[in-house]
């Protein structure tokens, strides 16, 4: 049905012309990026993995760290769009639609993902600029796997869209996504062993700052079995919530 | 405009013993109590009734916005989902469905291209008389204009039930008199056409048959005409100093008799009957009005005062 693609089209579009969330979502991590990582341009200890130091410098740390962070809000932006759209009878609207639930579900990953795809390059430029450098499979490497670590984000935000009202959301956003990214290591190299990082291991955030750690030489893939198994669990749980909420919010008879 | 008579449906719209029951602080309230509705293909309803009166109600729950209680609701052979999938329902619904970052013209091409067998883009800007707007925003609409645009969303549909609750609320008499020039155009291709209301002249003027509803249950349903007959009671008002109230409430055509001072009022089932009878009976009765009760006034009259709306 060529409607599910207008529709699409039709999305995308809007969610470019939406300046404010734009500029909140995919130009605030650039400014902080800068703000952080230009200081400590020629820092090249900042890396830990598993419990190992690597050299890795400031540069390519914070551009993964605040790449987690834009990734986080572009994502969980999606779900302010719903929340608003929901408030003025939108989705109600769009119920009375033959567009069905899986199309306008798919319309707003699409749009989700975009969003996070901008965040991702225009964070990748900035670290060019400040001079990270890294073989091309390893830029690749490092994109899909913080690709797929975005999974849970973007299933959040859609989730939250439906279950919190526009005033809830921007706390729960701006908090949530702070929260996610202070645990999960995006402000500062979470090190050593203990209870703490037992706890931010189980995150989500965690392994997408981890995604980062690609090229540093010594494991193929930086985030291991457990890295794995913790973004699966967040994705399939994250997927779970939304369809729940999408599905209570717009039940059909 | 051309209609495509033999792709109508025949089977219309059956709605069968709904009830829904709302919580409220104060206690349940029965917003629909057992209504029964049965609309053939190509009928033009109005659902009319006082705020409060379920019209609402029973236009979600036939839209499958809202489950019913009790009741089975049925559209052209189907669930309202399965009517709505196949693209057979448009609606304009009382609050929003305008998003924002859209222009007019987009906002109509995105809606069509979700139908099957949508009228044009330029075809409904032309009958809703809109291309003033066609480049605006959908946010920087008047409250008038974000009516119109929506009124435009439903047509845009093509569907073969076209469902409007208080189509006309946010519109001045201009604009109301044009809506229903166009809805008249769009029942003409044989659309199903229901709506809620509560002006009784637009029921009467553009409805073939009325469906007056108050405290959740059908009070009355018939050809407007009919309808118009029952609800249209009106009131006799005179000086008639020292009047004997009880003598009055015999006359011919009046139901009861009220008194202000040196008025009477008098609530008349037959005011022609009722002034007839009054003039040689009461020769000192001056300062005559006659006029239409509201519609409040009629469905008081027609279904008893004393009905309570919560259980």
């Amino acid at each position: 049905m060529n409607g599910v693609a207008t529709y699409t089209r039709f999305e995308l579009k809007r969610t470019f012309r939406n300046r404010r969330s734009f500029i909140f979502s995919l130009i605030f991590p650039v400014i902080m990026y800068f703000l952080i990582a230009a200081p400590n341009r020629h820092n090249k200890a900042f890396g830990e993995s598993n419990g190992q130091l690597f050299p890795i410098s400031a540069p390519q740390y914070y551009m993964v760290g605040l790449l987690s962070f834009g990734v986080m809000v572009a994502g969980l932006s999606t779900g302010a769009r719903i929340a608003a759209e929901r408030q003025v009878g939108w989705v109600r609207q769009l119920r009375l639609t033959p567009l069905s639930p899986r199309a306008y579900f798919r319309a707003k990953v699409a749009t989700g993902y975009l969003m996070i795809c901008i965040a991702t390059a225009l964070l990748y430029v900035s670290g060019t600029i400040l001079g990270v450098r890294l073989p091309a499979t390893e830029w690749v490497h490092m994109t899909y796997l913080v690709l797929i670590a975005a999974i849970p984000f973007a299933a959040l935000g859609i989730g939250l869209g439906h279950l919190l009202t526009v005033d809830s959301m921007g706390p729960a956003l701006g908090g949530g996504a702070s929260l996610f990214a202070f645990l999960g290591g995006t402000w500062f190299p979470l090190t050593g062993h203990g209870a703490f990082i037992e706890f931010c291991q189980l995150l989500p955030s965690y392994w997408l700052v981890q995604a980062g750690h690609v090229g540093l030489g010594v494991h193929g893939d930086p985030w291991g079995a457990k890295g794995w198994i913790v973004v699966a669990a967040w994705s399939a749980a994250m997927i779970g919530l939304a369809r729940l909420l999408y599905q209570r919010d717009t039940k059909r008879v | 405009m051309t209609a495509d008579v033999t792709s109508l449906p025949t089977t219309g719209i059956s709605l069968r013993g709904l009830t829904k029951t709302f919580k409220a602080p104060q206690g349940p309230v029965l917003a629909v109590r057992g209504i029964d509705i049965d609309i053939a293909p190509g009928e033009t309803v109005a659902l009319l009734g006082p705020n409060g009166a379920g019209k609402s109600t029973t236009i979600d729950m036939m839209l499958g916005l809202l489950p019913p209680d009790a009741g089975t609701i049925t559209l052209f052979g189907g669930t309202p989902a399965q009517a709505i999938a196949a693209g057979k329902i448009g609606a304009m619904l009382q609050v929003g469905s305008v998003i924002q970052d859209l222009s007019v013209r987009e906002m109509l091409t995105m809606m069509a291209s979700l139908y099957p067998n949508p009228l044009g883009v330029d075809e409904v800007i032309e009958l809703t008389k809109i291309h003033d707007l066609e480049g605006r925003k959908t946010t920087k609409l008047s409250g008038g204009q974000t009516q119109r645009l929506r009124f435009a969303i439903g047509l845009i549909s093509n569907a073969d039930l076209f469902v409007l609750d208080e189509p006309t609320v946010a519109l001045d008499v201009e604009a109301r008199r044009d809506f229903w020039t166009t809805m008249r155009k769009f029942a003409s291709r044989g659309k199903t056409i229901v709506f809620a209301t509560h002006y009784l002249e637009e029921a009467d003027a553009f409805a073939d048959r009325i469906i007056l509803m108050a405290h959740g249950r059908i009070v009355a349903d018939g050809p407007s005409t009919e309808i118009k007959a029952t609800v249209g009671l009106r009131t006799i008002r005179a000086t008639l100093p020292n009047a004997d109230t009880s003598a009055l409430a015999g006359l011919p055509g009046v139901t009861n008799v009220d008194t202000r001072g040196e008025s009477v009022i008098l609530n008349c089932s037959d005011s022609d009957l009722a002034l007839r009878a009054l003039l040689p009976a009461y020769p000192a009765a001056r300062d005559i009005e006659v006029s239409g009760a509201g519609l409040e006034e009629a469905f008081l009259a027609l279904t008893g005062d004393n009905e309570e709306v919560t259980a």
